[in-house]
């Protein structure tokens, strides 16, 4: 096992390389100047110069991910054009929030994907299955940004229940950040279990026809142990596989959810930064978030060892 | 329970229990986020109107943009106008408890020429000196007489930055800016608020009730709207014009608005390379006909609801500088159909760049349908901001529905985009009698001179058409029904002394 995460690890090290490689050469296929969308309205010829020397735009493009790289080595991921602050500040401040989010929206799917899919699976083609195919349908087509205002002009500007929007750091009261989490966790992880709901019936389908399932009914095992322990367990392997991938996804920014609610995430911060040709903002979120995806992954494999003693070794 | 009713009611009866509660918090709702807050640094509108809360200038001015004192209380031009003496108000304090005098007048204007990353060099490059007399008296010698100078030392270039602080910080100042303004940095955190809190030692402290002012940068203007409703904000700026019954129909709100220094506009290429040599570069006479096809009224009926100001000149009507003999020109499709049959051109396409916001591409397509009339095909090329400005620098357009934030001083609405050496001047206009004019008025320091040498700028320039100007934008702001003692200005600010929330 060990041996096993040491080669994936190894493996890890020229992906990331190449991912921020081939993120810094396509934002230079972007069109439009960062120096031009940094320089304000007045576009000051001197302005242009200053601001291309200041940050190496006016070197050939592999001298400039070697600035990049070499500053990335020793921890430093340079500074955002836009704002002047350091970019490693900026993305550990987002990444609590974001982390948040994704792990409050993680466990709305769970929560609701996973006991969904089971029951509708079991209840084929009952009520109770069409009911959830029908919600977890409209789960995955209704649009985060119209559900989100939908809710707000709902659930705070009428009924003045929740806050509209925006982050409290738990530090300041755990109240209004949970309070705060409440709707973008809904929304975003509204779309998960709907993923989550169909991956989790279709499995159980599969597994439930089994042979072993048949066997462990012709026991006489009760219903509920067949399902949970017998079927859902073996079911539950691409599951985990989707759940890494979606919460790796969460990590990366929800763009739509966190700009409805104001919440200032990773989601924003790229999406901004993107529009300035912010190029450090960009590859330093791109940076994380890759590593994040691969030690998701990661963890992916090892959870399949855990569920499945056959993929033990 | 800050959000619920319950809490409303609670705080309602602690309310009549305990009196009036003394420290106020003022949260603003902003359409950007702020860049670099370093005056000397900074480069968008948003960051200005947190620096009106930060920072304070040497001078200012009210909401008719008539000159004021702020750190300097009286100046006087001398008799070769080629110098401008200040008297600085005592007893100054920066943030930093160090003191405001006339040293720190010279480090700043020095700074704000020198530090590699400043963004003011343009604005003040006529000063080439700067005399300390005594530690109340500065005087700015210029290279020549320059009438647009007071309007940048009432801007982000008559900021005062603690000379201690910013040489102790450089160019990373923008992290923990010390000013002199009625209110100090607290703190940063980038895309969710800017927090600033009321300086004891300010020299006009009473003016200022407010204790805690947060800036929470929202761009989408519906959530905006409803973090206010919802009772998370208490003033957001940039209401959308479509959003003004909504606001005004809700009890709990009001809305305040002002025109603004801002023009929208049809930039013309006529003579930056390749791209010029088209009917409407090359013949004024499609030009008069495109604009004679715009009714610019029903272009501000359908895309905002009548709410903002028609205008066709680089100042609104209202201005002092606005050229009367040049009214907006009534819609005229039979005359601009003779004009182009004159041109030779009764049906000329011609390809208009457009920003990817829904309001430019709202306005762009009113004017395709007006021009069509005409027998002009408008072809509408959007493209995301930044791209099209790089595509404005190179040439590469025909048309460009592009406006301009606007500056106090009229020059600042002129100079760049009518004089053939303006920097943004991309349309490569040249008329030797509108560079004379602006030239000669950026040295008249008279008002009433002024504005006729202005006048007669227009009378040129409206000719040859250029630029096409199509609408002001208002300042809209809305807030809570609580806060009281908001002025709007015409630069869109939110200045903060005499708010209170009741």
């Amino acid at each position: 096992m060990s041996a096993f995460l040491l080669r994936r690890l190894a493996i890890s090290i020229p992906t990331l390389l190449i991912v921020t490689m081939l993120v810094f050469g396509l934002q230079q296929l972007l069109p439009g100047d960062p120096a031009l969308a940094l320089s304000g309205e007045e576009r000051d010829p001197a302005v242009l110069a200053a601001i291309r020397a200041e940050y190496h735009l006016d070197r050939p493009v592999p001298v400039q991910y070697a600035f990049w790289l070499g500053g990335a080595l020793h921890g430093d991921l340079g500074i955002s054009l836009k704002s002047n602050q350091p970019v490693t500040e900026l993305v550990l401040a987002k990444l609590p929030v974001t982390a948040e989010l994704a792990g409050f929206a993680m466990l709305v799917a769970l929560a609701i994907g996973i006991p969904a899919g089971v029951i509708s699976a079991v209840k084929r083609d009952s009520v109770w299955d069409h009911i959830a195919n029908v919600i977890g349908l409209s789960g995955l087509s209704i649009p985060h940004f119209w559900l989100g205002i939908m809710l707000i002009l709902l659930v705070s500007v009428q009924w003045g229940l929740l806050p509209p929007g925006g982050f409290v750091s738990p530090a300041d009261s755990l109240t209004d950040n949970l309070a705060g989490m409440i709707m973008p966790a809904l929304v975003l992880g509204g779309g998960v279990a709907a993923m989550m709901m169909r991956h989790t019936r279709s499995a159980m389908l599969g597994t439930l026809r089994s042979d072993y399932v048949r066997t462990a009914r012709a026991k006489g095992l009760l219903e509920r142990t067949v399902v949970i322990k017998h079927a859902l367990r073996n079911a539950l392997i691409p599951i985990v596989t989707l759940g890494a991938l979606a919460l790796g996804e969460l990590l990366s920014g929800a763009v739509l959810t966190e700009s409805v609610f104001n919440i200032p995430g990773f989601g924003k911060l790229v999406v901004d930064a993107v529009f300035n040709r912010d190029y450090a903002v960009v590859q330093g979120v791109v940076l994380f978030t890759a590593s994040a995806y691969i030690l998701l992954n990661l963890c992916a494999d090892m959870a399949y060892c855990l569920i499945n003693p056959r993929m033990r070794g | 329970m800050r959000y619920g009713r319950l809490g409303m009611m609670a705080a309602a009866l602690a309310l009549m229990a305990s009196g009036p509660i003394a420290a106020q918090t003022l949260r603003i709702g902003l359409a950007e986020d702020p860049d670099a807050l370093d005056p000397d640094q900074a480069r968008t509108f948003v960051g200005r109107i947190v620096f009106a809360g930060l920072c304070d200038k040497l001078i200012d001015y009210d909401e008719k943009l008539a000159f004021k004192p702020q750190l300097a209380t009286a100046w006087k031009w001398s008799e070769d106008q080629k110098s401008i003496t200040f008297s600085l108000r005592p007893n100054v304090k920066f943030h930093d408890g160090e003191r405001f005098d006339a040293e720190a007048v010279k480090f700043n204007i020095e700074r704000k020429q020198t530090l590699p990353e400043s963004r003011r060099k343009s604005e003040i490059s006529e000063i080439v000196g700067v005399d300390v007399i005594d530690p109340l008296t500065v005087r700015l010698d210029l290279s020549k007489p320059f009438a647009p100078l007071l309007a940048a030392l009432a801007d982000r270039a008559g900021m005062m930055l603690s000379p201690k602080a910013a040489k102790a910080a450089g160019a990373g100042f923008a992290n923990h800016p010390v000013c002199a303004g009625p209110y100090k940095f607290v703190e940063r955190i980038a895309q969710d608020r800017i927090v600033l809190e009321r300086f004891a030692d300010y020299w006009n402290k009473d003016a200022f009730a407010l204790e805690r002012v947060v800036y929470q940068p929202i761009s989408d203007s519906t959530v905006r709207l409803a973090n206010l409703q919802g009772g998370n904000l208490d003033m957001i700026e940039r209401l959308a014009p479509t959003d003004i019954e909504a606001a005004r129909q809700d009890r709990r709100l009001k809305v305040a608005e002002v025109t603004s220094l801002a023009y929208q506009s049809i930039t013309i290429n006529v003579a930056n390379g390749a791209r010029s040599k088209t009917p409407l570069g090359e013949d004024p006479r499609v030009r008069e006909a495109l604009e004679l096809s715009i009714d610019r009224d029903a272009l501000n009926q359908v895309v905002f609801n009548g709410a903002f100001l028609p205008g066709n000149q680089p100042v609104p009507p209202e201005s002092l500088y606005y050229d009367a003999a040049t009214p907006i020109p009534q819609r005229d499709v039979a005359k601009a159909k003779q004009l182009l049959a004159a041109a030779g051109q009764p049906n000329p396409t011609v390809d208009l760049m457009v920003p990817n916001t829904s309001e430019d591409q709202a306005v762009a397509q009113v004017l395709q349908s007006m021009a069509q009339e005409a027998g002009i095909a408008l072809k509408l090329s959007v493209i995301e901001f930044a791209t099209a400005l790089q595509e404005e620098t190179k040439g590469n357009f025909e048309a460009f529905l592009i406006g301009w934030s606007g500056r106090i001083d009229p020059d600042g609405n002129l100079y760049n985009f009518q004089h053939s050496t303006g920097a943004l001047n991309y349309a490569k206009y040249r008329n030797a009698d509108v560079d004379r004019l602006l030239d000669q008025a950026r040295t008249t320091l008279d008002d009433g001179a002024r504005a006729k040498l202005y006048a007669q700028a227009a009378q040129s320039y409206l000719a040859d058409r250029h630029i096409i100007y199509l609408y002001h934008r208002k300042w809209l702001f809305a807030m809570s029904s609580k806060l009281q003692g908001f002025v709007p200005n015409p630069d869109g600010l939110i200045r903060l002394a005499g708010l209170t929330l009741q």
